[in-house]
């Protein structure tokens, strides 16, 4: 039960650090993707503040041996650049440069959005289902275990 | 960069970080947006309940937040089919990178995966390289 409350606890914060930064404007985002117009480097700083906490976090993370409401760490366990990797990252930043949304800020933003936040999300869901659908033969790329694990 | 907000950046990254922070140390998993909800449909049934509750946070209180100030600015122009493009994109791509702007950009970054640099240095990349052609190349 706790679990559930400091998840929810995360989304909350997470979804108030999106408005808070205005993230969750798309005309903010390709601000600071159009490097050539009127540059925003806002962006830049939202990442900024979030490592100053998570970077520590992540730090302190490894010296636990679990985390203080479950029973281990999932941590990512592929360590190679593949072209997987490469791909699925220039895909998305075509995506995310086309229209100023990456998933979190478009969820975000559903409650207040217009009809196309929700047709952006909608479709976000399908490719997402489109990939579970040829993917659905690969094992999970997450390993559970007591111990964050060293990148 | 007459647009640029330093402080309310700031602000909200800090909030963002304490939120991967305390998902982390708390539950011991990444607050990366696409896998929390890309793995929703096969996850087991006792992964399923927090990610529905990070999500019900994630909604609800920018909510919140818009019915205390007031609803924050949400512009944006792409037309129609430029929309259902960039969702698909934006989705199978993140599932299939392993990650997005939160997974590898904030969490990945933090612990120095290498993955997680090159994925942001790539959908970076990415993101000026469209908005180069969208807006000085194809739109003047």
């Amino acid at each position: 039960m706790l679990r559930l409350v400091t998840a929810l606890a995360s989304g909350a914060l997470f979804g108030l650090g999106l408005v808070v930064s205005h993230m969750v404007d798309p005309a903010k985002v390709l601000g600071f993707l159009d490097l050539a117009g009127d540059w925003d480097p806002s962006l830049a700083l939202v990442m900024l503040g979030a490592l100053v906490v998570t970077a520590p976090a992540y730090a302190f993370a490894r010296r636990l041996r679990a985390p203080l409401c479950a029973d281990g760490f999932a941590s990512p366990t592929a360590t190679r650049v593949d072209h997987r990797l490469a791909i699925g990252a220039l895909m998305f930043g075509i995506g995310w440069g086309l229209v100023g949304y990456c998933p979190g800020p478009a969820l975000a933003s559903i409650g207040f959005g217009s009809d196309r936040t929700l047709l952006f999300v909608v479709a976000m869901l399908v490719g997402m289902a489109i990939f579970a659908v040829l993917n659905r033969d690969r094992a999970p790329s997450v390993l559970h275990h007591g111990t964050v694990r060293q990148p | 960069m007459a647009n640029f907000t330093p402080v309310a950046s700031l602000l909200g990254g800090l909030l963002i970080g304490l939120a991967a922070a305390l998902l982390l140390l708390a539950n011991g998993r990444i607050a990366g947006i696409s896998g929390i909800v890309g793995n929703l449909p096969t996850a087991r049934t006792n992964d399923i309940g927090w990610r529905l509750a990070f999500l019900a946070g994630l909604l609800a209180a920018p909510l919140l937040y818009a019915a205390v100030s007031g609803a924050p600015a949400v512009r944006f122009d792409a037309s129609t089919p430029v929309i259902v493009a960039g969702g698909l994109l934006v989705g199978f791509g993140t599932r299939l990178g392993g990650g997005c702007t939160s997974g590898h950009g904030v969490c990945g970054m933090a612990r120095l995966s290498p993955r997680s640099l090159a994925a942001t240095g790539l959908f970076m990349a990415a993101g000026f390289a469209t908005v180069f052609v969208t807006r000085h190349l194809v739109g003047s």
